[in-house]
C-alpha cells in the first residue's frame, strides 16, 4: 500500500549533456562536479526536500553508474523514506518489448506507473542541469491559485539571451498565449527555466495522446506544452527571481564556478536554512601548507595546497604541491597538480594528474592581443598531462597526453 | 582477518570527563570537538569498525545530550544495523544500573548487554586517545596467546609533573607484562597503557561478578594493579602515531599536531577513514585578502583574514584584518575584524567582537568557554 502524496517530482537526468564534451564521456550530465563539493543534481534534489517534495523519481538513461551510485538509497538528500524518497528510474523492458526513453515526454509517459501508485494531484518536472535554489512548494501554490493544469516556471532574460531560450508570450495576468523556440525576434523575455508543474490528470491525458500521435520527438517542449495551448488549456507562467544558471556547456559550466567566487554572490551556499546537500566521502579538512598563498578562493575536505591558488574552485582531495599555479580555474575530485605545473582558465576533470611544469589554458587578454580565438582549456576526467605539455585555450583533452 | 562478527566494542565515553574539565563541563570526553570536524569518540569508533567488529556498545556517565545527538542511530560510523550495531549505554537504562565509578562497576552496570551480545570476545577503550589502529592483529595476539588480558601499549614519554593517571607497563622477554605502575613518581621513556583491552566475555564475566561482589570497581587499580601477578597480561605494541588528551595543553597540542603532514596522513587514511557525522556544509570560502599558511580547516568556514598554525572547525569566520595564530578556534566561532588571536582555544560558538586582542602562551591556551561574547 502506498499512502497517497499530493506532489511527485520527477527529475530528467538522463540526458548526455553533449555540449561538456569529455566531462560526460563518461557519466550523465547531471552527475558532473560542481562548485566544490556538489553534483549538479544536488541542487534539485535538495530544492524538492527543502520545499517538502519527498517522492522524487529520477529518470536515467545515460552513463548511469556514476549517477547511480551517487544518489544511492537518498540518505544524503533526506530521501530515503519509509513512504516515498528518491528512486532511480531507467528505461526497462515490458511484455510489449522494451524500449529507450525516446524524449522528454516519453520518459515520464513510460513511468506513469511509478507515478500512479502515489496518486498524486500534482506532478513537478524538473531538469538535472540547472544551478539555482527554488522554493517549488510557492510555485505549487501559485498553480492551484490560478487553477492552472500547466504551470511554467519563467525567469526575466536581456534580449541577447532571449534568442537562445524557450520564451512564453504572457497577458498581464501570467496566462501563457504563446510560446517561442530560439526567436530571432523574442516578443517576450520571459524565458522558461525547464520546470513544470502539472495538474497530473491532464498530464497523464496529454501523454498518453502524444504516445499514441506517435510524433518522433515525443517532448515536452515541442509536443505536450503546444499541445496544451492549442486546446486552451490554462497555462501559467511563474516568474522566479533570483540566481538561475544554465551549466550545459563547459563555458558555462565555469562561468557558474567562477560566480560563486563573486562578492555579492545572489547564491548563498552558506545558508543553514536551505542548504545544499551531497554525498560525503569522508576525508579530513584541508590542509592549507607553509607555501600556499591562497587568495579569492572555494575549496573544501581532503584538499592539500602548497602552491597558488587564486579565483579558483578546488574540490575535494585535490593536491597542487609547491610551486603550482592554479588561477581562475576548477580543478575536480582528486585531482593533483604537480610542482611547477601552471593551471590557468581551465577545467580539470576529476582524478587527473598534470605533471610537472606543465601548462593548462591561458589568459584571454594574451590570446586577444594575438588576435586567436579563445576558449577555457579542458581535461576530462582520468587524464594524465606529462610533464612539461601543454593544454591550449579551447582543446578539450579525452586521452592523456 | 575480515569481520569480527565474534568481538564487541565497548566504549567508555565519560571516563576521562575531569582531564580536560573545560571542555567536559558541558559534555562527555567522547563528545570533545577535535581536528576540525570530528569529537573524540569517532577515533575508537572509527577504529573499531575499521577493524571489522559489528557490535559496539557507549557507555556514559552523565553530560550525554551532545554524545546522543552525535551519535544518533549509528549510521555514520555503518553501525546503524539489525545485527549488532551501535547501543547506548547511559546509566540507569537498565533495572539494576547505577550510578558507577569504575569501569568494572559500569560494566557491571550494563552487563545483561553484554551477556546478551553474540560476541566471544570484548574490546574496551576509552576516548582520551587519538590514534588509527587497526585491532584485527591484536584480538588474534589474544586468541592465539591464551592470554587472560591483553593491553595495548605504546612506547612513550611520562613526566610525572605533567602526566595524569597513566599506566605504565613492565614488559618481560615472552611478551607478557610483569609490572603495572599508576602515575609513578618517575619522568622518562617507559611503556604507556592506551587504555585498550581485549579479553574474553567469559573471562571478562568472572572479573566483574568477583569485582562487585567485593565492591571493586577499578579495573586499572583492583584488577592490574592489585591482582596482575595472578593474570596472564599480554602485551601488545601499537607502533603507530597516537596523542593523549590529559589536560587541556595537551589537548591544544594534539590538535596542532594535525598541522604535521606525517602524523596527519598517519591519522587519516585512505583504507581506514575516521567516520563522524556530517554536516552539509559549503566548501571554505577564502575572501580576497585572506592570507593562509599552515593551517587545517574544515568546511563551511569563510576567512577573510590572515591564518597560520590554526585548527579551525566547521563554519567559523574570521573577519578582515585578523590575524588569528597558534589557535584551536571550535566551530561556529565568529571572529570580527582587526581582531589579534594567538594561543588561544575557543569552544563551540563563541562570537569575538571587532578588534578584540586574546593572547595565551603556546604551554598553556587561554581557554573561552562555550558561547562567549567577547
Amino acid at each position: 500500500m502506498y499512502i497517497k502524496k499530493e506532489v511527485v517530482a520527477m527529475l530528467l537526468a538522463g540526458g548526455q549533456g553533449s555540449r561538456l564534451y569529455a566531462l560526460t564521456k563518461d557519466m550523465a550530465k547531471p552527475a558532473v562536479p560542481f562548485g566544490g563539493k556538489y553534483r549538479l543534481i544536488d541542487f534539485p534534489l535538495s530544492n524538492c526536500t527543502n520545499s517538502g517534495i519527498d517522492t522524487v523519481g529520477v529518470l536515467t538513461q545515460y552513463q548511469p553508474l556514476v549517477l547511480n551510485d551517487y544518489i544511492g538509497n537518498g540518505q544524503p538528500w533526506d530521501l530515503d523514506k519509509m513512504n516515498g524518497g528518491v528512486h532511480v528510474l531507467p528505461p526497462y523492458e515490458s511484455n510489449s518489448g522494451a524500449s529507450w526513453y525516446e524524449g522528454t515526454a516519453n520518459a515520464i509517459y513510460q513511468n506513469i506507473s511509478f507515478i500512479e501508485r502515489y496518486d498524486p494531484e500534482y506532478v513537478v518536472v524538473l531538469g538535472g542541469d540547472h544551478i539555482y535554489k527554488m522554493d517549488y512548494a510557492k510555485m505549487v501554490d501559485y498553480h492551484k491559485k490560478m487553477k492552472a493544469d500547466l504551470t511554467i516556471a519563467v525567469i526575466d532574460v536581456p534580449r541577447s539571451e532571449a534568442t537562445r531560450m524557450g520564451i512564453m508570450i504572457c497577458d498581464e495576468e501570467m496566462r501563457v498565449r504563446d510560446f517561442e523556440e530560439k526567436p530571432a525576434e523574442p516578443k517576450s523575455t520571459l524565458a522558461s527555466m525547464g520546470i513544470y508543474v502539472f495538474t497530473w490528470s491532464k498530464l497523464r491525458k496529454y501523454l498518453i495522446e502524444n504516445e499514441q500521435a506517435n510524433t518522433g520527438s515525443k517532448d515536452f517542449g515541442k509536443d505536450i506544452i503546444p499541445a496544451m495551448l492549442a486546446n486552451g488549456e490554462r497555462l501559467f507562467a511563474y516568474t522566479f527571481e533570483g540566481y538561475w544558471k544554465d551549466v550545459g556547456t563547459l563555458d558555462s559550466l565555469w562561468d557558474a564556478n567562477m560566480d560563486l567566487l563573486a562578492p555579492a554572490m545572489p547564491l548563498d551556499l552558506y545558508d543553514k536554512d536551505w542548504r545544499i546537500y551531497s554525498r560525503h566521502n569522508n576525508r579530513p579538512p584541508q590542509y592549507i601548507g607553509e607555501t600556499a598563498e591562497i587568495e579569492n578562493a572555494m575549496i573544501t575536505e581532503g584538499s592539500v595546497i602548497n602552491g597558488r591558488v587564486d579565483f579558483s574552485v578546488i574540490f575535494g582531495g585535490v593536491t597542487i604541491e609547491e610551486g603550482a599555479v592554479v588561477r581562475y580555474s576548477i580543478v575536480m575530485p582528486g585531482s593533483v597538480i604537480k610542482k611547477g605545473a601552471v593551471v590557468e582558465y581551465a577545467i580539470v576533470g576529476e582524478d587527473c594528474v598534470i605533471g610537472e611544469n606543465a601548462h593548462i589554458g591561458a589568459s584571454p587578454e594574451v590570446y586577444h592581443e594575438m588576435n586567436r580565438e579563445w576558449s577555457i582549456a579542458v581535461t576530462g576526467h582520468r587524464i594524465t598531462v606529462s610533464a612539461g605539455q601543454a593544454v591550449l585555450p579551447k582543446q578539450i583533452l579525452s586521452e592523456s597526453i | 582477518m575480515g569481520t569480527k562478527q565474534n568481538v564487541l566494542g565497548l566504549v567508555f565515553a565519560s571516563i576521562h570527563d575531569e582531564a580536560v574539565y573545560d571542555l567536559t563541563k558541558l559534555r562527555t570526553m567522547g563528545s570533545v570537538p577535535f581536528g576540525g570536524r570530528y569529537r573524540l569518540i569517532d577515533f575508537p569508533l572509527s577504529n573499531f569498525v575499521n577493524s571489522g567488529l559489528a557490535q559496539v556498545g557507549v557507555i556514559t556517565k552523565r553530560n550525554y545530550g551532545s554524545l546522543l545527538e552525535h551519535l544518533g542511530s549509528g549510521r555514520e560510523w555503518d553501525l546503524a544495523r539489525k545485527k549488532g550495531g551501535l547501543h547506548l549505554l547511559p546509566p540507569y537504562s537498565h533495572t539494576s544500573s547505577n550510578m558507577y565509578h569504575g569501569r568494572l562497576d559500569a560494566l557491571g552496570n550494563v552487563w545483561s548487554f553484554v551477556e546478551h551480545s553474540s560476541a566471544e570476545y570484548v574490546i574496551l577503550a576509552d576516548c582520551d586517545i587519538v590514534t588509527n589502529i587497526d585491532l584485527r592483529p591484536a584480538i588474534e595476539a589474544h586468541i592465539e596467546s591464551g592470554a587472560d588480558i591483553t593491553a595495548v601499549y605504546a612506547k612513550g614519554y611520562y613526566d610525572q609533573l605533567t602526566g595524569a593517571a597513566a599506566t605504565i607497563f613492565g614488559i618481560g622477554g615472552d611478551g607478557f607484562v610483569n609490572d603495572v605502575m599508576i602515575d609513578p613518581p618517575m619522568t622518562g621513556s617507559c611503556n604507556l597503557g592506551l587504555d585498550m583491552y581485549i579479553m574474553s566475555k567469559d573471562f571478562l564475566r568472572r572479573i566483574v561478578k568477583e569485582s562487585m561482589s567485593r565492591n571493586r570497581t577499578s579495573l586499572r587499580k583492583d584488577i592490574l594493579l592489585d591482582r596482575g601477578a595472578s593474570y596472564r597480561i599480554l602485551a601488545y605494541e601499537h607502533t603507530g602515531y597516537y596523542s593523549r588528551i590529559d589536560s587541556l595543553a595537551s589537548y591544544f597540542a594534539a590538535n596542532l599536531d594535525l598541522l604535521d603532514t606525517e602524523k596527519r596522513t598517519a591519522l587519516f587514511t585512505k583504507n581506514a577513514p575516521i567516520f563522524t557525522k556530517t554536516q552539509d556544509n559549503a566548501p571554505v570560502r577564502f575572501g580576497q585578502e585572506s592570507h593562509i599558511k599552515n593551517s587545517l580547516i574544515a568546511d563551511g568556514c569563510v576567512i577573510e583574514g590572515k591564518v597560520e598554525n590554526c585548527v579551525l572547525f566547521r563554519g567559523v569566520r574570521i573577519g578582515k584584518g585578523s590575524v588569528v595564530r597558534d589557535s584551536v578556534i571550535t566551530q561556529d566561532t565568529v571572529i570580527g575584524a582587526r581582531c589579534s588571536i594567538r594561543n588561544v582555544i575557543t569552544d563551540k560558538n563563541v562570537a569575538i567582537a571587532d578588534e578584540r586582542q586574546l593572547t595565551g602562551s603556546a604551554g598553556y591556551p587561554l581557554f573561552i568557554g562555550k558561547g562567549a561574547q567577547i
